[in-house]
């Protein structure tokens, strides 16, 4: 990790929901135009620590730095600059299903930039050519798999070309070539746009092409942390099962 | 567990809070008038079919009651007015303000009900909206500027309605029956009364719209959303609808 000063960074962040405690005493850095990937098994608590970024689940113990503001107990509107700058990808894409696949896409555009209807159209197209929807632009998002809309929410969630994405299992549910057609973009837009990631994944090949640090939770709790090397080599034999039984190297 | 007592009491101090958010919500910008338009063509314009057909048949049958009740009285000649009276003051109001909570309040508690579980609000959070603007408040002011001009319309047609059935029983003319009619409505009768639904309007957004942001539990829980949405908001409907025309009667005295 880099000495600048951290993009993402939970302290010591504790939830709860009702009587289950989701996470304990989670801690995560990440600097800028680094890559994060969040692993662990079903129900570990992953999916929250990346609503917790986005301010969309607030700690119950614990705060949350984003650029080094603390979006913790931010206001609404603060909270709204910082979100622009964020691009979230959901587990099941959540697109608005009441309007088409590439209204989805240029509604951010629409939002926050002052583009004209032409510029934002075009745009829109362009992220879904590169996500492989090019034709898909008037198509409803219940008529597309579940796969295509995990690329439209991709793509939706690139349209404002944010300095960090949070994508939760972007690989899941697509066919092996164009998971990997995913990973390839999202390891060219770390590279080429420096952008700063959060992935949760359980695909390890995936994992290993994005991310330089990993970081394993377990009952709400963080097992081990590293490279991929490290978790390889971890003294738990959960993670080690893990990262074998996912297709290490 | 805390006691029911608690839980009730809990359930109606957050729902007050968003009813209050939302009324306030309604003054303060953004005003996302663009959605806002959207809801009003989505929940105004597509009810005029129900509430107008509604109307003509409401009007319909008050006529042939009124007619049923003031003949024992010899007083035929007053049917016109009295049915104008009776459906402006209170049942073009009452009756529209409950198909409306059927309608839109159904309408309302399914569609965020199902944005909630598919987590389509907290993607809109995600893209740096406001939901609680975009989805709620822009609801509320359709509906508070729809109700009223959809209990108008069920006004004009319950008239024409009473018209159909009278002309069949008594071959009155439009221009006679219309002349009676209006000669005996006054300001008091319809300008309170056509504005109470505005508080209607508010009513079955605001509620619709708490238990539609409120869903979990799946598609089960969107099922029950949009149910509790028509009969909570058709009590809260009914008992405000008490309270408003006593206030209208105190300032307008019969």
């Amino acid at each position: 990790m880099s000495d600048e000063a951290p993009v993402v960074e939970l302290r010591d962040v504790t939830k709860a929901f009702g009587p289950k405690r989701v996470l304990d005493d989670v801690c995560l850095t990440v600097a800028r135009g680094h890559g994060v990937c969040i692993l662990g098994r079903s129900g570990t608590g992953k999916s929250v620590t990346l609503k917790h970024i986005v301010g969309l689940v607030k700690p119950d113990a614990g705060r949350v730095f984003v650029e080094g503001r603390d979006i913790t107990d931010m206001p609404i509107a603060a909270l709204t600059d910082v979100r622009k700058r964020i691009g979230f990808l959901f587990q099941n894409a959540a697109l608005f299903d009441s309007i088409s696949v590439g209204e989805n896409v240029a509604f951010p555009l629409r939002r926050h930039t002052r583009l004209d209807d032409g510029a934002i159209r075009s745009r829109a197209r362009e992220l879904l050519g590169q996500v492989g929807l090019g034709g898909e632009y008037n198509a409803m998002p219940a008529d597309l798999s579940g796969g295509m809309r995990k690329r439209a929410g991709l793509a939706r969630a690139l349209a404002l070309e944010p300095a960090i994405l949070l994508a939760d299992e972007p690989s899941a549910g697509l066919d092996p070539v164009t998971a990997a057609e995913i990973d390839a973009l999202l390891v060219d837009l770390k590279r080429r746009s420096n952008t700063t990631m959060v992935v949760v994944t359980h695909n390890i090949p995936s994992a290993r092409a994005i991310a330089d640090q990993f970081l394993f939770l377990h009952e709400g709790r963080v097992l081990e942390r590293g490279s991929a090397e490290d978790l390889d080599r971890s003294r738990s034999p959960l993670v080690r099962e893990f990262m074998r039984a996912q297709g290490a190297g | 567990m805390p006691p029911l007592i608690l839980l009730w009491l809990e359930a109606v101090g957050r729902g007050s809070q968003f009813a209050f958010r939302a009324f306030r919500g309604m003054f303060l910008p953004p005003y996302e008038i663009q959605e806002t338009l959207r809801q009003l063509f989505e929940l105004g314009s597509r009810s005029v079919p129900l509430i107008a057909v509604s109307g003509l048949a409401v009007g319909v049958v008050l006529s042939m009651h009124t007619r049923a009740s003031l003949a024992r009285f010899g007083a035929e000649a007053l049917i016109p007015a009295g049915l104008a009276i009776a459906l402006v003051r209170e049942t073009g109001p009452l009756t529209a303000g409950l198909l409306l909570s059927g309608r839109i309040g159904a309408g309302i508690g399914a569609e965020l009900g199902a944005m909630k579980v598919t987590e389509q609000i907290d993607a809109l959070e995600a893209v740096a909206v406001d939901p609680f603007k975009y989805l709620v408040v822009t609801r509320v002011v359709a509906c508070v500027i729809a109700v009223p001009l959809l209990t108008t319309i069920m006004n004009a047609t319950g008239m024409l309605g009473g018209f159909a059935a009278e002309t069949a029983a008594t071959g009155m003319s439009l221009s006679a029956y219309l002349k009676t009619a209006f000669g005996s409505i006054q300001f008091s009768d319809l300008i309170p009364a056509t504005l109470k639904t505005m508080v209607f309007g508010f009513i079955i957004a605001v509620v619709s719209s708490y238990l539609g942001v409120n869903t979990t539990q799946g598609t089960e829980g969107v099922g029950r959303a949009s149910t509790r949405s028509v009969v909570m908001s058709s009590i809260l409907l009914i008992v405000a609808n008490v309270i408003l025309v006593r206030i209208i009667f105190f300032f307008y005295p019969a």
